[in-house]
């Protein structure tokens, strides 16, 4: 069981070392001197061009060796100073991130852990009732095929615009300062509902087949034919395969994160809801490099410490994993 | 009787029709008795053993009828079958090393099963431990997920439970066949002595290998392309066997001793015919040297001597 | 009946094959013919500012009035070309490392493994965040070399597992010992044996492809000229389109996505039902 953490753990950081060194090194490889690009892009005159680049040199401190330069990156991430943003000039970059992060976990950890958990019970069960299958499966499919932003767009469209049920854009009413009361808690959930209802859908869906396709192989499995050759009744059989069933779903939670982060993105573009997805949208359209770093930076720390919590999650539901038979 | 089956027909139903696995079976096992079921591969063995117990899609039961101690078995109501299974009918699979919940301990599995049954797993558990310690397990196995055991000794726990509740009949299928020879007389040797104990009545041991059967079998049933051939008493089926098929059977087995230089193996030429839409009659007739005209119509299964049945136009 | 035609047969006797083909074929007609009946450049300012549908301009305008008609037919162009690009680059790179794995084994294995595990793992749109980001001028095939470029690990692991399964087989050990190389033993004899589970991946990829390419068009980071659905969706959000209720603009674009995609995986299920009898119903 150690091994197996170790192991992981051991690539969990060799995959932040790889990240972190692309996300130093992409600038300095671009042709050209990232600085006169970023300057050239801004269309400044010429005095004013010359502080702005002598700004920048300074703070990508072109002007150290290179391996300086590497060396200050890691001890700068270290201490928590990822820069200050070129768009929200000057607060730094990891109190703009930090702001938009409750929100980012207000939407994302109840529409993974909801789809998680309902789509593998809806998916168990069409795989033993004919009728839900025939409905729910080529539903899930719809959904599984839907670009994240389309749903939003959709739901946005016919329950907020059209129906007027909702609201389309932001996490609370413009009038409304965020304080703790009845009234902002109210507001805050009536913005969030669209959002939370387009990730969850098309998560759902997904979870929903999986947990199907996975029901099904495990009913075939040997242990379960034996069982009912030995008149065992299909309610035992149907909760070993259920829970035989879960653990590839839990494992198939680390490696979808990624694609969930994408989703996450779009959707909070599609709604303008203040999380770090719409602060890359931000970021990139306002060519605020050190913001786009600093949230590529999260992303990255996020997706591997979620990756390592499903690990040890898995370990204590697998006995295979802890007596350190199977390793993946 | 203990088992009887009469004209037992078992089909499998796929997208091109019927394959006629099981035509007309007819026969029956007594008490204490160990009836081995041989026959090449695809003969239809297995699907005869399964449908005793287990008859699931693609097999359809066709026609015939099965009775258990005097009472009729509804194989072919999947349900009601679940009376009768596990504790008067019972099988040992083929895939028994695989045939345990992998993500759960034996013991909880166990009483998971039992209590299915309605049976307290504490007050079988000294039967069980006895049981265990008789196939030379220790009781700390139950204690243990499957994966902590070795093949053979998952195969002996399968064995155990199996036989746990003292069933009438017990379909051992194949159980040998994937084992080194040390081991198949192990396991073989704890086949007799679950009869000899009584924790099962009457056994079909389903196996293509005829030496197991010599050495632990009462009587040999011997199947060929879904029909059956011959019917005796072991010594019977090896000294004086009398279908042409199972004379060329006995034939063909390599004998201890024997040098490829002064007698050579006979094997039978040809292959069986297939079985989606046989031809009439007897099915062997194309492989068989004494075939003649009245082999078009389908021998009946008649007993030429006491306890000696074939079916074979020639015995007849 | 031969096994190829037999294979066809019953390719197309299963509704779901059917259904995916016909679905896709409409979308690729659409994607070729289309643009011949657009009247005008699909980024051309040429009709009134937000208007619905109507017999001019059959998908109406955007709010600079262009025509959303022309849009949608290019941008189904330029999303069928990323599909195919960015899926058949993301197959061929998954299948030669996880045939390399697979059939090596060992230490091999192991390397690989780990490196496609980080790749896995590396969220890829932050990490097309940072390249797109510094790129000032991407085009399609940028884009396409992106894509296949992170989602080949999906294929790798497919592939690698395949591999470990066939190459225990007979065929195999001859081929080495006739002393064939390596390279060719995996490229000439275990790849020929898994074409169907090869298609099937390619039409996974495929439809990954196009989901990603949508995502990253939408979010801003995707071709920095011509047109694409996603970047039709990116727009439309930019310019207002849902509070003024252009559903025309917002709506088409998403739908054929979903529509192209869905008809994908269909197919991919019932092409798994078609090369693997025992899921066949009967």
């Amino acid at each position: 069981m150690i091994r197996y953490l170790g192991r992981k753990l051991f690539v969990y950081l060799l995959t932040f070392f790889f990240a972190v060194t692309i996300d130093w090194l992409i600038p300095r490889l671009m042709p050209g001197n990232p600085v006169d690009i970023m300057v050239s892009r801004m269309a400044l005159r010429a005095d004013a061009a010359e502080v702005v680049r002598s700004y920048y040199i300074q703070a990508f401190q072109l002007d150290l060796p290179l391996w300086r330069q590497y060396l200050n990156f890691w001890i700068a991430l270290f201490r928590g100073d990822l820069g200050v943003s070129i768009w929200l000039f000057p607060q730094p970059v990891i109190s703009v991130i930090a702001r938009a992060v409750p929100y980012d976990l207000l939407l994302l950890l109840p529409a993974i852990l909801l789809s998680w958990v309902l789509g593998n019970q809806v998916g168990a069960m069409a795989a033993r009732v004919r009728w839900l299958d025939n409905t729910v499966l080529p539903l899930a499919y719809i959904l599984t095929a839907t670009p994240y932003m389309w749903l939003a767009l959709l739901l946005a469209w016919s329950l907020g615009q059209v129906a007027g049920l909702f609201p389309i854009s932001g996490a609370y009413g413009y009038n409304i300062r965020p304080h703790l009361s009845w009234v902002f808690i109210r507001d805050l959930l009536w913005h969030w509902t669209l959002p939370f209802l387009s990730l969850f859908l098309v998560m759902f869906g997904g979870w929903a087949i999986g947990m199907r396709n996975m029901i099904i192989y495990e009913l075939e499995a040997d242990y379960s034919r034996y069982l009912s050759a030995l008149g065992a009744p299909q309610r035992l059989i149907r909760r070993y395969a259920f829970r035989n069933a879960v653990l590839p779903q839990i494992t198939g939670l680390a490696l979808q994160l990624g694609a969930i982060v994408a989703g996450a993105v779009a959707t909070e573009i599609a709604f303008a809801y203040p999380g770090t997805g719409y602060l890359i949208l931000q970021a990139v359209l306002n060519q605020d490099y050190f913001l786009l770093q600093g949230c590529f930076l999260f992303i990255i720390t996020g997706v591997l410490v979620a990756n390592l919590i499903i690990d040890i999650v898995y370990i204590l539901v697998d006995p295979r994993t802890r007596l350190g038979m199977v390793g993946e | 009787m203990a088992l009887r089956v009469e004209n037992l027909r078992i089909y499998y139903r796929t997208l091109r029709g019927y394959v006629h696995a099981v035509e007309g079976a007819t026969f029956s096992v007594g008490d204490g008795e160990i009836m081995g079921l041989a026959g090449e591969s695809g003969c239809g063995k297995t699907t005869l053993g399964h449908s005793l117990i287990y008859l699931k899609p693609p097999m359809a039961y066709i026609e015939g009828h099965v009775f258990l101690d005097g009472r009729e078995l509804p194989i072919w109501d999947m349900d009601r079958m679940n009376e009768f299974r596990f504790r008067h009918i019972s099988i040992i699979p083929q895939y028994a090393m695989n045939a345990l919940n992998p993500t759960r301990r034996i013991g909880p599995l166990i009483a998971d099963l039992l209590a299915t049954r309605g049976i307290d797993f504490r007050q079988i558990l000294p039967e069980l431990q006895r049981r265990l310690d008789l196939v030379q397990l220790s009781p700390e196995v139950l204690n243990r997920y499957p994966f902590e055991l070795s093949g053979g000794m998952r195969q002996r726990v399968v064995m155990v439970i199996s036989t746990l509740l003292n069933p009438s009949l017990l379909i051992a299928d194949e159980i040998t066949s994937a084992l080194d020879v040390s081991t198949q007389r192990a396991v073989c040797e704890m086949i007799v002595e679950f009869r000899n104990r009584g924790f099962v009545r009457s056994t079909i041991f389903i196996t293509h290998d005829m030496s197991i059967l010599y050495q632990i079998a009462d009587t040999i049933l011997v199947m060929y392309a879904g029909q059956l051939a011959e019917k005796a008493p072991v010594e019977a089926i090896f000294r004086s066997p009398r279908h042409p098929y199972t004379r060329m059977l006995i034939a063909s087995l390599p004998r201890v001793g024997a040098r490829q230089r002064v007698e050579r193996l006979k094997g039978i030429p040809g292959s069986p015919p297939p079985l989606l839409d046989p031809p009439p009659g007897c099915r062997f007739r194309d492989r068989c040297p004494l075939a003649f005209e009245r082999c078009q119509e389908p021998p009946p299964f008649v007993e030429v001597e006491p306890g000696h049945f074939v079916a074979c136009w020639r015995e007849i | 009946m031969g096994s190829r035609s037999e294979l066809l047969y019953f390719a197309w006797r299963n509704t779901k094959v059917r259904v995916g083909v016909l679905i896709l074929a409409l979308f690729v007609i659409l994607a070729i013919v289309g643009p011949l009946f657009a009247r005008h450049d699909p980024n051309a300012y040429v009709g009134p500012p937000a208007h619905p549908p109507s017999r001019e301009y059959w998908l109406g305008t955007t709010t600079f009035g262009q025509d959303v008609y022309s849009q949608f037919v290019h941008g189904l162009r330029a999303t069928f070309i990323v599909g195919l690009l960015g899926g058949g680059i993301g197959t061929l790179l998954g299948v030669c490392i996880g045939l390399l794995a697979g059939y090596r084994g060992g230490m091999v294995d192991e390397i690989l493994n780990m490196f496609t595990n980080i790749v896995l793992i590396l969220p890829t749109l932050a990490v097309l965040i940072i390249i797109a980001a510094y790129l000032t001028v991407r085009g399609i095939l940028v884009e396409s070399l992106f894509i296949g470029c992170t989602a080949w690990p999906w294929a790798a692991r497919a592939i690698r597992a395949q591999t470990f399964s066939l190459r225990a087989r007979e065929f195999v050990d001859l081929a080495r010992m006739s002393g064939r190389s390596s390279w060719k033993i995996m490229f000439y004899e275990i790849a020929p044996n898994m074409l169907s589970y090869l298609f099937m991946t390619f039409i996974l990829q495929f439809g990954g492809a196009v989901l990603i390419a949508a995502t990253l068009d939408f979010i801003g980071l995707g071709p920095t000229q011509g047109i694409s659905l996603g970047l039709m969706m990116n727009n439309a959000v930019l310019w207002a389109a849902l509070p003024l209720g252009m559903w025309w603009w917002l709506i088409p674009p998403g739908a054929a996505i979903t529509a192209i995609v869905g008809a994908l995986y269909v197919m991919n299920v019932g092409l798994d039902e078609v090369f693997n009898p025992k899921l066949r119903e009967l």
